[in-house]
């Protein structure tokens, strides 16, 4: 029987000929990244040996540069943890730092066919590479460093079979806000992208919809490979990697077409990510404190060229704040040099560092009591971003930039013609 | 594993953020617990009592990576039986050895402050108010021999390979 990509991988790296949905399978670790909170004294446990150093990747991201007494014992027991075992692959803070699923694309971290873990749940970020990743807990981790190995339970796979172009003001966020409002959430499944539609997707636009796809409480979210993956591959990454394609047969729970060039932005409201998208329009008009781009999903260069070309020779709206965070160096220093960050900071952004910050209610963007936010980042529940009584609306990067500039929810055609 | 006691009911897509806020990033285990579900029920946490099991709905745990899972425990709840577990959420119950049950059907089958009977490894969840029974999905053979190991962190520290907890 024709198995998936999940399922192929699974099989290859548990050495076994077949891998079906319900199976556990022991399967060997390429990559294990560790990041600051793995390091917090009330989660840390000091590791007395690992499998390999050189698949051990260390970052510093929910907390940089350290906001705490707490954020920086974290680091200082981090750059000790590398520094014991010869750990290459530091990115501290500085030159090499970002948000740990960015550094994989700046780095080509994760190779097609290949095993990633990393205890922050938008790992399936990484999925993007055509490779199995998936965000597991503190000590899934801590055990994947010593041993080598994990453990994965095989869920049903479902496959959306994107088609068409997306139009101007419509992004891969909207694409995503569209599958998680229709078919809500998958948990226990592996969810596969494929089609045509992926040849006018950028790797970054990829990325977007990779990362969301933890909103759909999947095990796995795994792309197909095609000639622009394998390029972006092997200008990062020197090794080798055979790319895995679904079997002609593969068995799937579904099949499900996305036609991108139908879609217009859409928001997500408060609270919930999946169930829960409307067009924008229904939500215009919504007044707002804060308009935030930034996080795995949608802090790339992509995603802040866009914000730059809303809000070129414009201004922010009085009583906005609006805040841009590249995820990582490596970002940061491209939209630099696009003249990207210069348009943003000339119409009133603030640009924060590389860091998960706002996203995660850490710091740098934290939410007051019954405050309204816009949000290009991962998540909007109760609470996440700051005070529960704060309200997180979900949208693209146009989007999120459109509503900074009118001070309420708007449709970013209004800026960016359709 | 067999527990018998008073049952909490909670709703569908609870997720971690809920279990354990960001307020209490900073805080000890055993404080952290006292935050579990201080937005959607506060004061909640105060009332639970040692060995007392908790009921919830579909995609329970959804969300991030963060030890929830160990705040459940940690509030004294003896164990949780779900219409259906996040994936990630499952793999935080055998980390910290919080046994956890998907059982289609739970959810309707009881009511708050009603006695329930939990055979865990059976996987067999009854209703001691009502008189009525329901099987559950048992936890896959190596998952259970983890729980049954006392969680990931035990089974490192028998091995040799972390240092045992200071504090
Ligand atoms: S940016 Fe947000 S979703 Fe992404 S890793 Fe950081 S906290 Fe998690």
């Amino acid at each position: 029987m024709g198995m998936t990509i999940a399922e192929k991988i699974l099989a290859a790296k548990s050495g076994r000929k077949t891998v079906a949905p319900g199976d556990v399978v022991t399967v060997d670790v390429d990559t294990v990244i560790l990041f600051d909170n793995n390091f917090m004294p009330n989660n840390w446990r000091d590791i007395l040996k690992v499998a390999d150093p050189e698949k051990i990747v260390v970052t510093f991201d929910h907390r940089v540069p350290a906001p705490t007494q707490q954020a920086a014992a974290a680091q200082v027991t981090g750059r000790a943890f590398v520094k014991k075992f010869g750990i290459r692959r530091f990115h501290d803070v500085g030159h090499n730092q970002g948000i740990s699923h960015q550094l994989v694309a700046d780095y080509g971290y994760a190779l097609p066919g290949s095993v990633l873990l990393c205890s922050d749940s938008h790992t399936c970020s990484a999925g993007v590479f055509n490779c199995l990743a998936r965000g597991v807990g503190g000590p899934d981790i801590i055990y994947a460093a010593i041993k080598g190995q994990t453990w994965f339970r095989c869920g049903e796979t479902v496959r959306y079979e994107l088609s068409g172009k997306l139009s101007p003001a419509v992004t891969a966020k909207d694409a995503f806000l569209q599958i998680a409002g229709v078919h809500g959430a998958h948990a226990t499944m592996n969810v596969e992208y494929g089609g045509p539609g992926l040849a006018d997707l950028s790797v970054n636009a990829r990325k977007t919809m990779a990362a969301m796809s933890a909103e759909l409480s999947a095990e796995f979210a795994t792309f197909e490979a095609d000639d622009r993956l394998a390029e972006w591959m092997r200008a990062r990454n020197p090794a080798p990697f055979q790319p895995v394609k679904p079997d002609p047969d593969a068995q799937y729970l579904a099949v499900r077409a996305v036609d991108l060039s139908g879609l217009e932005p859409l928001v997500a409201l408060p609270d919930s990510v999946v169930n829960n998208s409307r067009p924008v329009g229904e939500a215009a008009g919504t007044r707002i404190d804060q308009a935030y781009i930034g996080s795995c999903a949608n802090g790339t260069q992509d995603d802040i060229e866009l914000a730059a070309s809303v809000v070129k020779g414009r201004r922010v709206a009085p009583g906005v704040r609006f805040i841009v965070t590249p995820a990582s160096q490596v970002v940061y220093r491209d939209v630099v040099a696009s003249g990207a960050v210069q348009t943003l900071l000339e119409a009133g952004a603030m640009i924060a560092p590389p860091t998960c910050g706002a996203c995660g209610g850490g710091h740098m963007g934290v939410l007051g009591p019954e405050e309204v936010c816009i949000t290009s980042s991962t998540r909007n529940f109760k609470g996440r971003m700051g005070d529960p009584s704060a309200q997180v609306w979900m949208a693209s990067p146009a989007t999120v930039a459109a509503s900074a500039l009118t001070g309420t929810i708007t449709d970013p055609r209004e800026f960016l013609g359709n | 594993m067999n527990f018998k006691a008073r049952v909490w009911i909670v709703g569908d897509n609870i997720n971690t953020d809920l279990i354990l806020p960001n307020k209490a990033f900073y805080l000890t285990h055993e404080e952290q617990a006292q935050f579990v579900f201080h937005a959607n029920r506060p004061g909640w946490a105060q009332q639970v009592r040692k060995g007392d099991i908790l009921i919830g709905g579909r995609n329970f745990g959804m969300g991030s990576s963060r030890a929830a899972a160990r705040s459940l425990k940690n509030l004294g709840l003896a164990c949780l039986v779900a219409e259906s577990l996040n994936g990630l959420f499952l793999r935080n119950c055998v980390n910290f050895a919080f046994p956890a049950l998907e059982c289609p059907g739970v959810h309707a089958a009881f009511s708050e402050g009603e006695e329930a009977e939990v055979d865990f490894e059976a996987a067999r969840v009854r209703n001691v108010s009502r008189g009525s029974e329901l099987a559950g999905r048992p936890l896959p053979g190596p998952l259970m021999a983890l729980v049954r190991a006392g969680g990931v962190y035990q089974l490192l520290e028998r091995e040799g390979l972390i240092a045992p907890r200071v504090a």
